[in-house]
């Protein structure tokens, strides 16, 4: 089982949290034109990296913020979290 | 190539079998080839198949990082279906259906191909409705339905839970009585050892290490065992397809993620169908050997890890004995995890690139095995003749940008994120 430490509550188990994907992914700027391409990067296409990926998870069963978590995606072992508002360094 | 017969299973018994031939040979890479397969699973051995046998196309190359039939063509449930609504899912894998019933006699190869039936039960009268429609589409495409009432399926199912006081009630179901289930590593083991006798080279324990590109066209592919020059490349890797793309600068709508299965010890025959759970995600059949064959819900993280966690093994029996009290008796024997390529629409690529002589064959999601040899006949033509085939053209890579999605279960992008 994955133990994921929330920056507001503390080390918790998986099962209290949901999966929210690639936190790296940007939403197109508001208001300003839009090509195909990039939406077609937003909304579909993704890098899935094998190692130390950047995603997002909700503490759904918790404190229900959104947080930020580094995660090695071949061995599962996680390095680090953040607050969602955190940029990742 | 030694036919595999009764008679020839005579004569080698009173050599105490040790002198059969070995079922395919063990090449040293070769410098130049027509098209090389990357990923020596059962699509891309199926591919490397139907290009020798339909398109007389035999200086073929399969190159396979680990070893052939190590991915998830040896991981699967086995489960072999063409029940989809939406034409471009149905034709396909109804066509696949067909080469599934020739199977066993095509690669001379006993596939064991049980046609037993699949029934998804429904849980809710919305549900029943759902499922008459999803039936009557497979009808007008020619696919074998029957919507069954709570009765029928009491009839063929006795041991699923039919009292009253239960959260979800079985209302009835859709069965496909000619779906099954086929020997998972028979089916890599067939392809591989026809395509290696009309003379595909199988390289196993080789890895792709990078590309040759000049002016938009494939030139050659770069591996741990020397450089390949290669006018055509078929891409068949399922969970490993982001790694490659990267090495393309391709960005591609697939994200990696894990599945587990698991078996009981065996029992003695009780379930002679396969069935899915309704108000759910889980689906269970019974092997040869007794053991019940299980399986659900992805772990539900970006993950290249061959093994999962406890927490989602754990949520999907909770959700097969809500179905089939009598599984909470049974003892784990096994549980294994594979990667799984999920497109965001649910709906695999079969298609060309814009590089010329790259064709690519992702995005199956957890519905690849018994897709393999429709996979792996229309991926042939697609590489042969440069051109999609009318099964798979609505498998293609643009539909993402043109809107123009294939989504069955129409939930919109990433219908697999529970």
């Amino acid at each position: 089982m994955l133990h994921i430490k929330c920056p507001h509550c503390g080390m918790r188990s998986q099962n209290e949290f949901s999966y929210g994907g690639d936190a790296t992914i940007k939403r197109p700027e508001l208001g300003k034109e839009v090509s195909d391409q990039e939406w077609d990067d937003f909304v579909y296409n993704r890098k899935s990296l094998r190692g130390k990926h950047w995603e997002l998870w909700q503490h759904l069963s918790g404190c229900r913020q959104w947080i930020k978590v580094e995660r090695d995606t071949a061995t599962h072992e996680i390095f680090k979290t953040l607050k969602a508002n955190q940029e990742i360094s | 190539m030694q036919k595999y017969s009764v008679f020839n299973l005579i004569k080698n018994a009173f050599s105490n079998h040790e002198n059969w031939d070995l079922a395919w040979k063990d090449p040293t890479p070769k410098k130049e080839y027509d098209v090389v397969i990357i990923g020596g699973g059962g699509h891309g051995l199926a591919t490397a198949y139907y290009l020798a046998k339909e398109h007389n196309i035999t200086n073929v190359a399969i190159i396979e990082k680990g070893w052939i039939g190590g991915g998830n063509v040896g991981r699967n449930t086995t489960i072999i279906r063409s029940n989809y609504m939406h034409d471009d899912n149905a034709l396909f894998s109804e066509f696949g259906m067909d080469l599934w019933r020739r199977m066993s006699q095509d690669l001379n190869y006993n596939v064991m191909f049980s046609p037993r039936g699949i029934i998804n039960l429904a849980h809710s009268d919305a549900q029943m409705n759902v499922y008459a429609r999803r039936g009557n589409s497979m009808r007008l495409n020619g696919i074998d339905a029957v919507l069954l009432n709570r009765e029928q399926v009491k009839e063929i199912i006795p041991m699923a839970d039919f009292s009253e006081n239960v959260r979800f009630p079985i209302f009835g179901g859709l069965m496909q009585p000619s779906a099954g289930t086929a020997r998972h590593d028979a089916v890599a083991w067939g392809y591989a050892r026809q395509a290696d006798s009309m003379g595909v080279d199988i390289i196993q324990n080789c890895e792709v290490t990078g590309f040759e590109v000049t002016g938009g066209k494939i030139k050659g592919v770069r591996t741990s065992r020397g450089d390949i020059k290669v006018k055509k490349i078929g891409l068949c890797v399922a969970g490993s397809t982001n790694i490659l793309a990267e090495k393309l600068n391709m960005r591609l709508p697939i994200e990696t993620h894990l599945l587990q299965a698991c078996v009981s010890e065996p029992v003695k025959p009780v379930l002679d169908r396969v069935v899915t759970f309704g108000a759910g995600h889980f689906y269970i059949s019974q092997s040869d050997k007794g053991e019940m064959v299980m399986g659900g819900d992805l772990d539900g993280y970006n993950s290249y890890a061959q093994r999962g966690n406890l927490p989602t093994l754990q949520h999907v029996l909770t959700e097969g004995i809500a179905m089939m009290p009598f599984l909470s008796k049974l003892k784990m024997l096994r549980t294994w995890g594979g990667i799984m390529d999920m497109s965001m629409d649910g709906s695999p690529i079969i298609d060309k690139t814009h590089i010329e002589g790259l064709y690519l064959n992702c995005g199956w999601c957890y519905g690849g095995f018994k897709a393999t040899p429709a996979s792996g006949w229309t991926f042939a033509h697609t590489i042969a003749q440069d051109r999609v085939h009318e099964l798979n053209a609505g498998y293609n890579l643009n539909r993402f940008n043109t809107g123009h999605l294939l989504d069955e279960k129409g939930l919109g992008t990433k219908t697999w994120i529970s």
